[in-house]
């Protein structure tokens, strides 16, 4: 090269200013796309995510009971509520709620497009710390001061219909996806 | 380094090497660096810390031979460990028990900094270096209590890794990421496994910073003037290598009673039951050395909040330097300070005795209803914030000093250092 490329007498970029910008673009964007990959693989790997659904057969839960599911590695709780339940999670003002939300808002219609307010099905962790909260038959009026559920962590009240009512979690147990695939079956997931 | 090098070879395979690769020069005049004469117990801590990291790595990569990080197997190799592997029944309780040692060591190390002003200029990032260091150790810790895959591992993870999903908009996505799926699995487990045998090696590396800040700086000492002429200090070697060797004798027996009389005195039974990701156990709580910060968490009934407090209680040490207005470094010279340092210490105790217990029973029986830990870390938790500011800003600019020694060796003389 001779002198003449190292400088512009107005001052403007030359040759060299050019080569230099493109060095360190190319070397910024080289440097990102090997960078991704090493922080991509962090992420859930595909057979964690294929194993992301599981079927729940509902017809093996009579009134008050409430089974327990591994799901994505945390347990759904499905509970078979009784008319108290149903009737004390209805009789709550829901503009006092933390997380408003109406118990209807909490089911998902069967097959025949109704909802079936017996059969509460939610992701059984704490959203404070992730934490499960206690509440098996037997155990509601013991453990929860509002019929429901309750966290031994930090201290969360859930009520029937696993809304948060006291304590630091913000929301309420939540609703996973999922749909009938029979009158007594359900897909999560 | 202060001071130029002392040190002359005295034979020719010496003298060799020393033109070559002049390593004995660099080791005789790092451990013969000019000490204060005053430096009392409380500045062994350095090298029993340099111990306990020693201890920490090598029993660390011993148990790295027999453990296996996989959710169906971590358990039982931990527990072959114990019962099977020879020695295993010592190897494994050092490094258990090694960690509270090292955590033990480093709270003293780190109040001792704070009572004689360690961290103000011109050692502003010899403390923030050692900061860095406390919070690797923390990262160190949790990950590597998470190993043996007990119900405490599990739900102490479960519970740590739920502060990224507080963090609005990417908190799900981010956490997901971290732990390579929808909940602590066995990816979470291999990527813990792999980081924490790499964090002690910056830890290592990070503590090489520290000592090379402390040999330049120099040492602090508990009347906190700076070393004037050659009778205020003393070589580092002999004389604080032996007390140093005293201290860590000292160290060693309690070290050593725990090993072998209390080797599960500092863990917790539950983590003797294998993880079960569908059965919380009723009382969550973490390692003692993180109860303080346990207590602050829960101390607010906002999530978010509670998690900025936690990480605010750590991050306000870095800026101490610049919180502490006053001149003198050393509480011994400030009378009134030296009072608020005190109720800090004893706040901290009460925190991690907040941590310990569950946050809605009565800590205090006072009043119509007693009052709750829940409130007990509300005040704890304020006065701890209040300590940093504005308490020290304030004191630092009202509070009459006492007068200082005119140098170390007068105060060493007249029997005041």
């Amino acid at each position: 090269m001779s002198d003449t490329d190292k400088f512009d007498e107005n001052g403007e970029p030359t040759r060299r200013d050019f080569i230099y910008i493109a060095t360190a673009a190319t070397a910024a964007v080289g440097a990102g796309a090997f960078a991704w990959p090493l922080v991509t693989q962090m992420s859930a790997a595909a057979d964690t995510r294929a194993a992301g659904s599981i079927e729940i057969d509902l017809s093996k839960i009579s009134e008050g009971q409430q089974l327990k599911v591994l799901w994505r590695g945390k347990p759904v709780f499905v509970r078979f509520r009784t008319q108290a339940e149903i009737d004390a999670a209805d009789a709550v003002d829901v503009a006092s709620l933390r997380d408003p939300q109406t118990d209807d808002d909490r089911f998902v219609p069967n097959t025949s497009g109704v909802i079936d307010k017996r059969l509460l099905v939610m992701v059984g962790v704490c959203t404070h710390f992730g934490c499960i909260p206690v509440g098996e038959q037997g155990k509601i009026d013991a453990q929860g001061k509002f019929g429901g559920w309750y966290c031994p962590c930090h201290g969360s009240h859930y009520d029937t219909s696993g809304r948060i009512r006291q304590g630091p979690a913000p929301l309420n147990l939540p609703i996973p996806e999922y749909t009938y695939i029979s009158d007594t079956v359900i897909k999560v997931g | 380094m202060s001071g130029h090098s002392t040190y002359e070879p005295k034979y020719a395979a010496e003298r060799w090497l020393d033109k070559r690769l002049p390593i004995v020069r660099f080791g005789v005049d790092f451990m013969g660096f000019p000490s204060p004469r005053n430096l009392n117990y409380w500045y062994a801590f350095g090298g029993i810390l340099t111990l306990c990291l020693m201890a920490q790595i090598i029993t660390g990569i011993i148990l790295a031979m027999h453990y296996t990080p996989d959710v169906d197997l971590a358990f039982d190799s931990v527990q072959r460990i114990r019962r099977d592997v020879p020695f295993g029944w010592l190897l494994q309780p050092m490094h258990a028990v090694g960690a509270s040692m090292f955590f033990l060591a480093v709270y003293i190390h780190m109040f001792r900094g704070m009572f004689y002003g360690s961290y103000k200029n011109p050692r502003e990032l010899l403390w923030i270096i050692g900061c860095l260091i406390y919070l690797v150790m923390m990262a160190t810790g949790f990950l590597g209590y998470t190993l043996p895959w007990g119900q405490m591992s599990f739900w102490g993870a479960t519970v740590i890794t739920g502060f990224f999903g507080a963090i609005p908009v990417v908190g799900e996505s981010l956490q997901q990421w971290l732990l390579g799926g929808y909940s602590i699995g066995n990816p979470t487990l291999q990527r813990f496994f792999s980081l924490h045998y790499l964090l002690p090696f910056i830890i290592c590396a990070l503590v090489g910073l520290h000592v090379w800040a402390v040999h330049h700086v120099g040492q602090n000492n508990p009347i906190g003037i700076e070393p004037k002429s050659k009778s205020d200090t003393l070589p580092f070697h002999p004389f604080y290598t032996m007390k140093d060797a005293f201290a860590i004798a000292v160290f060693l027996l309690i070290f050593a009673l725990f090993v072998f009389y209390l080797p599960d005195a500092l863990g917790h039974a539950d983590n003797y039951q294998r993880a079960n990701p569908m059965v919380t156990p009723p009382h969550i709580v973490p390692e003692w050395y993180f109860l303080p910060f346990y207590a602050i968490l829960r101390a607010v009934p906002d999530k978010l909040m509670g998690i900025m407090l936690m990480f605010g209680a750590i991050a306000v040490l870095f800026v101490l330097p610049w919180l502490d207005t006053a001149k003198v470094r050393s509480m011994r010279f400030r009378p009134i300070t030296r009072w608020f340092f005190i109720i800090f210490l004893v706040m901290g105790f009460i925190l991690g005795w907040c941590g310990a217990n569950s946050p809605d029973d009565i800590a205090i029986p006072i009043g119509e209803h007693g009052m709750s830990f829940k409130w007990v870390s509300r005040i704890a938790t304020l006065y701890y914030f209040a300590y940093f500011f504005p308490i020290l800003p304030i004191m630092g600019w009202i509070e009459k000093t006492k007068p200082l020694p005119d140098s170390i060796t007068k105060a060493v003389l007249s029997g005041d250092a």
